[in-house]
């Protein structure tokens, strides 16, 4: 009887058999969770370095300086406008460089210097006539290096220039403060900016006190029937329909009905605002319902109305949650692009937008086509765009850091806000 | 007056309203004894002024504004002498947008006719005239309202209520925004969709396999035929999303996962606001990503190979689709793990179970309800995604399962026939709203079903 205990497998051998397989199992497991955290989190690293190292390049530019003769001969003063400008650049630059003989080399000796620099000499004149007949020091930008194939030829000129002292690298001012170019070198943001800026504020003038408004009702008002439910599946729904959708909506009704011009912030802002009203009203509800009944129940006791208790108590109360479902909301209208092509906001636009009727681009959908332009020099454009849409992005974010956004997350139709 | 002038002034106005009326709350307040004896705080019999003063008064502004440009050039096309008017309607729009430049002093190709000239000016006047009455009738209406509610203020006067019922009113109106603009969807693409139908029959649309969308200008020229089966153009949308779900499901639920049952507090803190600002990077630039860096990485890698990949391949765009979808799976199946009740997990350890053995066959099949609505909210983003793929993926409508090549999604498609100038009832731009119908509806039912599957299952355990 005993022999044949001993023979016999007893479980615990079995389990401590299978024991060692399954803490195997148990640490692969364990494994795969931090591989997928490591995997995903290194995409987000990939992603910051490729645009970082891509774009960092374009916030210096480097200048060159010309020694301009401003001849009387050749500047009309009663006609600016017709003066050869760029022929004062060339003769300039050959006078320079006299081993440029061959047409190619000289074609090459022009080509250094950014054909915008004509444009800084005729500026340069109409605000200070007295230049003409002296010749003065300045500097133009340079053609950036990342756009052009250099010859051995200008590799020497550069030398020469370099020795003399006569190159500079600084702070790249000009993509802060120009619209957009085909040449890259004078291409700059600030339209894109002012354009995002006009669409963003009416988004936000209008959506905020529209989004507060249905909340506050939808929380505090409306009674529990069939008609409120069909409302709030449809907020619901909203927050999830794909953007373009409200793109084709925005042409289909404020510019082929309404005849609202193309182009331009009202229809972008009308549509990010219907955009961006399903993510304000459901964050101002999920604020609304945080605030703890006994507020609404002392107000009513002391002899409030309904409006006054909503108005005087609540809402202050409601107030940080409600502001951070707004910057939420406008974060996410901020990075928007797909909505803005189908209304028309993808044109060329050199001229900087300054009313909501002007017509203008905005700031992601500037990066959209600045992506598609050839010149090597519009990667970097593009990658310092990005950056600068990222850190608005970010600071919009960091603003959201407040207490009034820890009462939020503990709610439960929080979890909409943060994927739509 | 120039609009904002005008409004400007309307405000003004107002302002003095609200005063006014406050101020003759308060004098027959005085008068009977104290404030008390008034039905309402004095605010509101200002308040009622002023809101009595600018609401109406901007209903007819808006009214105006929206009929205004069409009432004028319906009079001014009236006008117009016989054989200009008789024009195809397109040419008769050019003639119309050449006396509105002219009127704004734009440059207007061509040298001007007397005629146009004229109407230019009769534009202009009308304008002016236009412009001119709306001035005049509102500012008459809100000075005579104030005037009409400063003479009803009396302490009897129920100001509260009537505020609160015009503030209701607001209220209601503005929580009925969501119905409006589901209709105004809804409408928009179906009329466009339907128009588009009359051309080209349905079934032809549904299960056609030849997309080139492009309608001829003579009838003799080369490719001279559209082809609108949008077979190739669902298929490349399915392959795409379906490489992303690939990518993010897993990687999304077993970081989800990790975060919830393994990961220490600290941990936590730090990784899961790291992984939601991947969903906080605008699309636009995951395509330039895309399209910078992971498709010419892919291609190369291809290449060495030996295999022939596209630089427009769909793994690249479904790729980084996936990656932005990452937080989007990992943060709902997060949140439903959570809400698994700690009982459960307790029961699974005291039978001796591991923890990856309890999350596999206790925690997991408890959340799939909640993972499987995640998923479904996912894959609608994914369907809807634009900027990734019009960046990242390709144009030409290849029917093919080779995630190698390049696809084309519906997405795609909507922009490309949709960008640029288009006369507006080709069936060219017609089969974008076709797209656009069809988007979403898919993404509808996707997302009701997601919804009502996520709250059914939060109900289940709270």
């Amino acid at each position: 009887m005993n022999k044949e205990a001993s023979d016999a497998v007893r479980p615990i051998d079995i389990i401590t058999k299978k024991l060692h397989k399954r803490y195997k199992a148990e640490k692969r497991f364990k494994f795969y969770g931090i591989l997928a955290i490591f995997l995903s989190l290194s995409f987000l690293l990939l992603l910051f370095v490729s645009i970082i190292g891509n774009g960092y390049s374009a916030f210096l530019q480097t200048y060159v300086q010309l020694e301009i003769n401003f001849d009387p001969a050749v500047i009309d003063t009663g006609n600016l406008a017709s003066v050869n400008f760029p022929g004062l650049v060339k003769q300039t630059l050959r006078e320079k460089f006299p081993q440029a003989k061959s047409r190619k080399e000289k074609k090459q000796l022009y080509s250094l210097v950014s054909s915008g620099s004509s444009f800084q000499l005729q500026r340069m004149v109409e605000d200070n006539p007295s230049l003409i007949g002296k010749t003065e020091k300045i500097w133009v930008p340079d053609v950036p290096e990342s756009d052009r194939r250099l010859t051995d030829f200008q590799l020497q000129l550069l030398d020469t220039w370099e020795q003399e002292g006569k190159i500079k690298k600084q702070f790249n001012t000009t993509f802060f403060t120009a619209g957009d170019s085909r040449e890259p070198e004078l291409a700059g943001i600030m339209g894109a900016m002012s354009g995002s800026l006009l669409t963003l504020a009416l988004t936000l003038a209008l959506s905020f006190p529209i989004g507060v408004a249905a909340a506050v009702y939808l929380e505090e008002f409306a009674p529990r029937n069939r008609w409120i439910d069909i409302v709030e599946v449809n907020i619901n729904n909203l927050a999830a329909v794909p953007s373009i959708v409200f793109g084709l909506l925005g042409l289909a009704v404020f510019i082929n009905f309404f005849n609202l011009p193309r182009s331009t912030p009202v229809v972008g802002g009308l549509v990010l605002t219907i955009m961006t009203l399903p993510v304000i009203i459901i964050a101002s509800r999920a604020s609304l319902q945080s605030v703890p009944p006994s507020i609404r129940e002392a107000a009513l006791g002391v002899g409030a109305s309904k409006m006054q208790m909503v108005f005087h108590h609540v809402i202050p109360l409601a107030m940080p949650g409600m502001l951070t479902g707004t910057i939420i909301g406008m974060a996410r209208a901020l990075g928007e692009t797909a909505p803005l092509l189908m209304i028309g906001m993808v044109a060329f636009i050199v001229d900087i937008p300054s009313s909501f009727t002007d017509p203008a681009t905005a700031l992601p959908v500037q990066i959209f086509l600045w992506a598609d332009s050839p010149e090597r020099a519009f990667v970097e454009r593009t990658s310092a765009a990005i950056i600068v849409l990222l850190a608005f992005l970010i600071g919009g974010k960091i603003s959201t850091f407040h207490p009034g956004y820890l009462t939020m997350t503990t709610s439960k139709t929080n979890l909409i806000l943060i994927f739509f | 007056m120039s609009s904002t002038a005008l409004i400007i002034t309307l405000l003004a106005l107002s302002v003095i309203g609200y005063h006014l009326g406050r101020k003759r709350a308060f004098s027959f307040g005085e008068r009977s004894g104290g404030v008390r004896f008034l039905h309402s705080r004095p605010v509101y019999y200002g308040l009622l002024t002023a809101l009595w003063c600018a609401v109406p008064a901007l209903l007819i502004f808006t009214i105006w504004q929206v009929f205004e440009t069409s009432i004028i050039s319906n009079i001014i096309v009236s006008d117009l002498p016989e054989q200009i008017r008789t024009l195809p309607e397109s040419r008769l729009n050019l003639v119309i947008n050449d006396i509105k430049n002219l009127v704004s002093g734009n440059i207007v190709s061509g040298d001007i006719k007397p005629e146009i000239r004229q109407a230019a000016e009769h534009y202009k006047n009308l304008q002016s005239i236009s412009n001119g009455a709306l001035s005049v009738i509102i500012i008459t209406l809100a000075v005579a309202s104030i005037f009409l509610i400063w003479r009803k203020i009396n302490p009897t006067l129920r100001a509260r209520n009537h505020v609160e019922k015009i503030f209701t009113v607001f209220l209601i109106a503005c929580s009925t925004f969501a119905i409006f603009t589901t209709i105004g969807i809804v409408l928009s693409v179906l009329f466009e969709a339907i128009r588009f139908f009359k051309v080209v029959p349905v079934t032809e649309f549904i299960f056609g396999l030849d997309w080139s969308p492009q309608m001829a200008i003579r009838a003799d020229q080369v490719g001279s035929s559209g082809a609108f089966g949008a077979i190739p153009v669902f298929t490349g949308t399915l392959m795409i999303s379906g490489i992303a779900m690939i990518v993010a499901v897993p990687l999304g639920l077993m970081s989800a996962i990790y975060l919830s049952e393994y990961a220490n507090k600290g941990f936590r803190a730090v990784a899961k606001p790291l992984l939601e600002i991947l969903a906080g990077i605008p699309t636009v630039v995951y395509g330039f990503f895309a399209a910078l860096t992971i498709a010419p990485f892919i291609r190369d890698i291809g290449v060495s190979m030996g295999l022939d990949v596209s630089s427009e391949s769909a793994l690249a765009a479904g790729l980084v689709m996936g990656i932005m979808i990452i937080p989007f799976v990992s943060s709902l199946s997060d949140d439903v793990i959570n809400a698994v009740p700690q009982a459960m997990r307790d029961g699974a350890y005291a039978l001796g179970a591991t923890p990856s053995e309890t999350i596999k066959q206790v925690v997991v099949p408890a959340a799939l309800p909640g993972i499987v609505g995640g998923v479904l909210l996912a894959v609608s983003r994914a369907i809807g995604e634009t900027m990734i793929v019009v960046m990242a993926a390709g144009l030409a409508a290849n029917l093919t399962a080779n995630p190698l090549q390049a696809v084309t999604t519906v997405t795609v498609q909507i922009v490309t026939l949709l960008v640029g100038d288009q006369e507006f009832d080709s069936p060219k731009t017609l089969a974008a709203f076709a797209l656009g119908l069809l988007l979403f509806i898919v993404t509808l039912i996707l997302n009701i079903i997601a919804l009502y599957v996520v709250r059914k299952y939060r109900e289940q355990y709270e």
